[in-house]
């Protein structure tokens, strides 16, 4: 179908949103390296939006850029620039963007207790993430269907066909068959686990460390199982 | 408005054809207004099932293309009153139909029909996925075997996400699970999956299991839909399968192995 050949979809997409009054190369660094050093998986190569709502300076766009991308960061945009700000951001080759109801004006203020007080202090970095989510899919996933739950735990009501794949950086839980290929803890944490209600897999995978089926097909075959990461190997135990 | 119904599979060889045949016959019996669409340009196979091969002028492409009309193009069966025919072209291929194309053949088609039966080609590609992207219900013919029920799996995932009816965010297409060519004494050898194997595994409502017959092939043979064929286990089937898709409650037959001398009345004769 060669008119599928260009489309232009609007999609939704979370985005972590940096909180900074002193956007200064130097300070920003020595920051947010303190800050990736506690979770440098988790913010690997994360999009990131700078919010200039409460920040009247000018800074300099493409040296913030080129900071990003050495700290393994993709910076894509501000949100609440003025006139100067946006200008000097479009002018860098990032996207201005409209902050989205929850975070217009005073209504980020007052809901987190506290990151407020942290903020005052001068030259804090407050990286806003939203917690673990969950993606959820109702139906069944049909052989050749990829699904991927990126930073979130995969819930699926269905069964997951022969052929198919789900895949998720959080847990995997399957409230039908696995026929298929389920990849849990896909960017590399091995606390994850894979649950479902009746284990047929081809494969099950937690952080690179995977099974097919053929290890699978003792005790647990066809009933239901729980796989996860314990010392050196995979494990599978019963699920009650 | 008419209801359009795909019948595909993903895999080939299982029975589409001989299936939106008897589909096809079968609403018609009822008194259903219905046409039957060969979607598989440049395999045509439809007319030799039904017997009106030496009957083609123009064909789908051509009325697609505007060289022909819809009247000049459908063909009225001579056996059933209400069933008409709209040939695929044998010189084309699958990329002659367009999306624009189709959705105004089957707008006008829709006009006039209760029923469009859409006879889709094998495969994932454009073809199949030009035949299932209007439907409004499909049947997904199956045989009993590990292979075709992975392919049959695939197309419902395709229906479930590439129809118009997923695009546009409407109620999903209403699926269908038609079990052809099925054997219980293969299944009770363990050579063949059963009817609960594959209903568990593509977990969708079962609208009929038609029987591994010989009639079929002698009815494909002659150009006959097996559904005229009343005296012979596959068309007693494919009735029951009509009545289902109606709304029809029917008690599934043809599931255990049937007397010897059954067998022997339908082979021998």
């Amino acid at each position: 179908m060669s008119e599928h050949s260009l489309e232009l979809k609007g999609s939704l997409f979370p985005l972590s949103v940096l909180h900074c009054s002193d956007l200064s190369i130097s300070s920003l660094q020595s920051l947010l390296t303190a800050k990736l050093a506690q979770a440098p998986a988790f913010f690997y190569q994360a999009p990131l939006v700078i919010n200039l709502q409460d920040n009247d300076s000018n800074p300099d766009f493409a040296a913030l850029k080129q900071l990003f991308t050495e700290l393994k960061l993709v910076l894509v945009g501000v949100t609440g620039a003025n006139a100067a700000q946006k200008a000097a951001a479009q002018q860098a080759g990032l996207a201005v963007l409209q902050a989205g109801k929850s975070n217009t004006a005073k209504a980020v203020e007052p809901a987190p207790q506290s990151p407020a007080p942290e903020r005052s202090a001068p030259a804090q970095v407050v990286v806003q993430q939203q917690a673990m989510d969950s993606k959820i899919v109702e139906q069944n996933v049909r052989s050749g269907q990829q699904i991927y739950a990126k930073g979130a735990d995969l819930i699926i009501k269905g069964a997951v066909g022969a052929g198919a794949e789900v895949i998720a950086d959080g847990n995997i839980h399957i409230y039908g068959s696995l026929r298929g290929k389920a990849i849990a803890g896909a960017s590399g944490d091995s606390s994850k686990r894979i649950y479902c209600y009746n284990m047929q897999a081809e494969l099950v995978s937690i952080a690179g460390n995977y099974w097919l089926s053929h290890s699978l097909q003792g005790e647990f075959w066809g009933k239901p199982a729980c796989i996860r990461w314990q010392g050196e190997s995979l494990v599978i135990s019963e699920l009650v | 408005m008419a209801k359009i119904i795909v019948v595909t599979s993903g895999k080939g060889g299982v029975g589409k054809t001989t299936s939106s045949a008897a589909i096809g016959t079968g609403l018609a019996l009822a008194g259903k207004k219905t046409v039957i669409v060969d979607f598989d340009i440049g395999l045509r196979n439809l007319d030799l099932i039904m017997g009106c091969e030496r009957r083609v002028v123009y064909d789908f492409v051509n009325v697609i293309n505007g060289e022909a009309n819809l009247k000049q193009t459908l063909i009225k069966d001579k056996r059933v009153d209400n069933l008409f025919i709209l040939p695929a072209s044998q010189t084309r291929d699958k990329d002659a139909l367009t999306k624009e194309g189709v959705e105004r053949v089957l707008n006008e088609l829709s006009a006039e029909f209760d029923f469009i039966i859409c006879d889709s080609p094998a495969g994932i590609e454009s073809g199949a996925m030009m035949a299932l992207y209007f439907a409004d219900e499909a049947v997904v013919v199956t045989n009993p075997e590990v292979s075709s029920v992975r392919d049959s799996d695939r197309i419902l995932g395709m229906l479930s996400s590439k129809s118009r009816r997923a695009e546009q965010g409407l109620e999903g297409i209403k699926e269908h699970l038609l079990l052809t060519r099925y054997n219980p004494e293969r299944v009770i050898k363990g050579e063949m999956l059963s009817v609960e194997d594959v209903k568990e595994i593509l977990a969708i409502e079962l609208v009929g299991v038609i029987p591994e017959s010989q009639a079929v092939l002698n009815a494909s043979n002659s150009g006959q839909p097996v559904i005229l064929d009343e005296e012979s286990d596959a068309g007693q089937a494919y009735l029951d399968t009509v009545k289902r898709l109606l709304g029809e409650a029917v008690p599934f037959r043809f599931l255990t192995v049937e007397k010897k001398g059954f067998i022997k009345r339908l082979f021998g004769g």
